[in-house]
């Protein structure tokens, strides 16, 4: 792993990747080079062998409280559309292996849009979620139009996106955007047991379930359905399958080789 | 701060005096606003692991200040806006809060003392739930916390008759912890503070969590979130320091962390 980052931590816990922000003195506010330092590091981790499930977290009081407003401040269109700095979240969606984001604080702006690129998000029960962008007479650029609504539904993303009012880790919970909220002190912990279930299961079913879920939410049901299919047909070809169904019928565990 | 509450911190203690004596310490914007911002500074500092909310004066408060209520005031914005984000912090805090009940406690003066955590009396003090004689409701929490400290047939009672409580009905009722004399007053509640103020102080924070959730959560749920506040409290120092007491023979030296 690179060690050239100056806003991330990264290290290995087995086969798990953890990428931690790391300005908690901002708050982790996302700024350019933390942007593309955590989106390398992710696929530095994806390209890793020996790394099944990735956890992203944040360094201090929160997860991430929003974007470095200063670097973008002054900027016009024109500025802003040579920059092209959104584009650089495009290549999350490339990211192959799941992704467990634990948050915890603060969870507004920019980085909400990075919580909601996570495969499965952990809560804390005291976290507080938000688009505040309203309020300084912008919005969400960076996905959180697209991925909240497809998430939540056009209704409950209007209400937050509209007014960029805060909610908490309960309401993110009755919304379907965590899985789980449960107490700050034991957030990662409780990712990380997660991430070492994931981790047992054989590799290639994940990936394909993985891009199969994603297909689901970005394609008409008939053409998900062929992609699901064939994804399904794919793993036939993986050893992986044949342990799994071997050890099936001969009722013992399976020996998983994620290949 | 300053203007109608004190704040001060000692001896892992926080003091939060009501102050507005010349108006029996009803609440107004400014009592309000001063009380939250002390809450939450008690509850960011380390040091302080008790505390105590008590009124300087004859009264701990009358309630709301009606000098603010005219035609057309919006009650629920009130409500909304004042009341309910001292009562949501004293219930998220997760440090002990102890109301040293000096004199009346009348209307959201009572209902303040009733979402703390524990209640001492000054023998004089006296309880109203004041409410019903203004043609309104118990508000600030009221009759969320009432029911589950006395009862509901109790709760209805008291919030429907507005009649004045003495201490020594309060004790028998189940709202005081303890009616303490005019003499030992100051010493009683100093010393009630400071033995909170030296418990394991994340044991109690997760006990207070546990209890509300008890009011609110199935039980499957409420196991569940118990194994999680077990798992912290087994992290915790003061947890290590109390199994090494014991083992020692000691009486345990709490940290609060």
């Amino acid at each position: 792993m690179s060690s050239s980052f100056s806003t991330i931590l990264t290290e290995t816990s087995e086969d798990i990747g953890m990428i931690s922000l790391n300005r908690p003195e901002v708050l982790n506010t996302l700024n350019i080079r933390m942007v593309e330092e955590i989106v390398q590091a992710l696929e530095q981790f994806d390209q890793d062998p020996f790394i099944k499930v990735i956890v992203l977290k944040g360094q201090g009081r929160a997860f991430a409280a929003g974007a470095d407003i200063d670097e973008m401040m002054n900027k016009n269109s024109i500025e802003l559309e040579l920059l092209n700095q959104f584009t650089v979240w495009d290549r999350i969606t490339w990211i192959k292996k799941p992704i467990i984001g634990a948050v915890h604080g603060y969870v507004l702006g920019g980085g909400f849009e990075l919580a909601l690129c996570c495969d499965i998000l952990l809560s804390s029960d005291d976290a507080e979620f938000g688009f505040p962008e309203v309020s300084l007479g912008i919005m969400p650029g960076a996905g959180g139009t697209q991925r909240l609504t497809k998430l939540i539904g056009r209704s409950n993303a209007m209400k937050l996106l509209l007014s960029g009012e805060r909610f908490s880790a309960k309401t993110a919970k009755e919304l379907g955007i965590v899985s789980a909220a449960v107490p700050n002190e034991i957030v990662v912990e409780e990712a990380m047991k997660l991430a070492r279930l994931l981790a047992q299961k054989p590799s290639l079913s994940l990936r394909m379930i993985k891009e199969s879920v994603h297909k689901a939410v970005d394609l008409p049901l008939f053409e998900g359905m062929q992609a699901e299919r064939k994804n399904f047909y794919l793993l036939f070809s993986s050893e992986d399958q044949k342990e799994g169904m071997r050890a099936f019928k001969e009722k013992r565990a399976p020996d998983f080789k994620g290949k | 701060m300053g203007e109608a509450i004190q704040y001060e911190c000692s001896n892992n203690i926080a003091w939060i005096r009501l102050n507005r004596t010349d108006k029996l310490n009803s609440f107004n914007e400014i009592m309000h606003k001063e009380m939250l911002l002390a809450l939450k500074d008690a509850e960011r500092n380390q040091e302080v692991r008790c505390i105590v909310i008590t009124g300087n004066g004859r009264a701990f408060s009358a309630g709301e200040d009606l000098e603010g209520v005219t035609d057309d005031l919006d009650h629920g914005e009130v409500i909304r806006s004042r009341y309910t984000p001292v009562i949501l912090q004293i219930s998220r805090s997760k440090k002990p809060i102890v109301s040293a009940v000096n004199g009346v406690a009348a209307g959201s003066g009572l209902s303040l003392a009733l979402a703390c955590d524990f209640r001492l009396l000054h023998e004089k003090a006296k309880l109203v739930q004041a409410f019903i004689h203004v043609g309104l409701i118990p508000d600030s929490g009221n009759l969320f916390y009432l029911p589950k400290l006395i009862g509901h047939a109790k709760a209805m009672e008291l919030a429907v008759f507005g009649e004045k409580i003495s201490s020594q009905q309060a004790m028998e009722l189940g709202l005081a912890t303890k009616v303490i004399t005019e003499d030992a007053w100051d010493n009683e509640v100093q010393s009630f503070a400071l033995t909170l103020a030296c418990l394991p102080t994340k044991a109690f924070g997760l006990i207070k969590e546990q209890l509300s959730r008890s009011w609110e959560m199935p039980l499957d749920e409420f196991l569940e979130a118990e194994s999680y506040s077990q798992r912290i409290a087994g992290l915790s120092y003061d947890h290590k320091e109390g199994v090494i007491a014991f083992k020692e023979k000691r009486k345990p030296d709490f940290q609060g962390n």
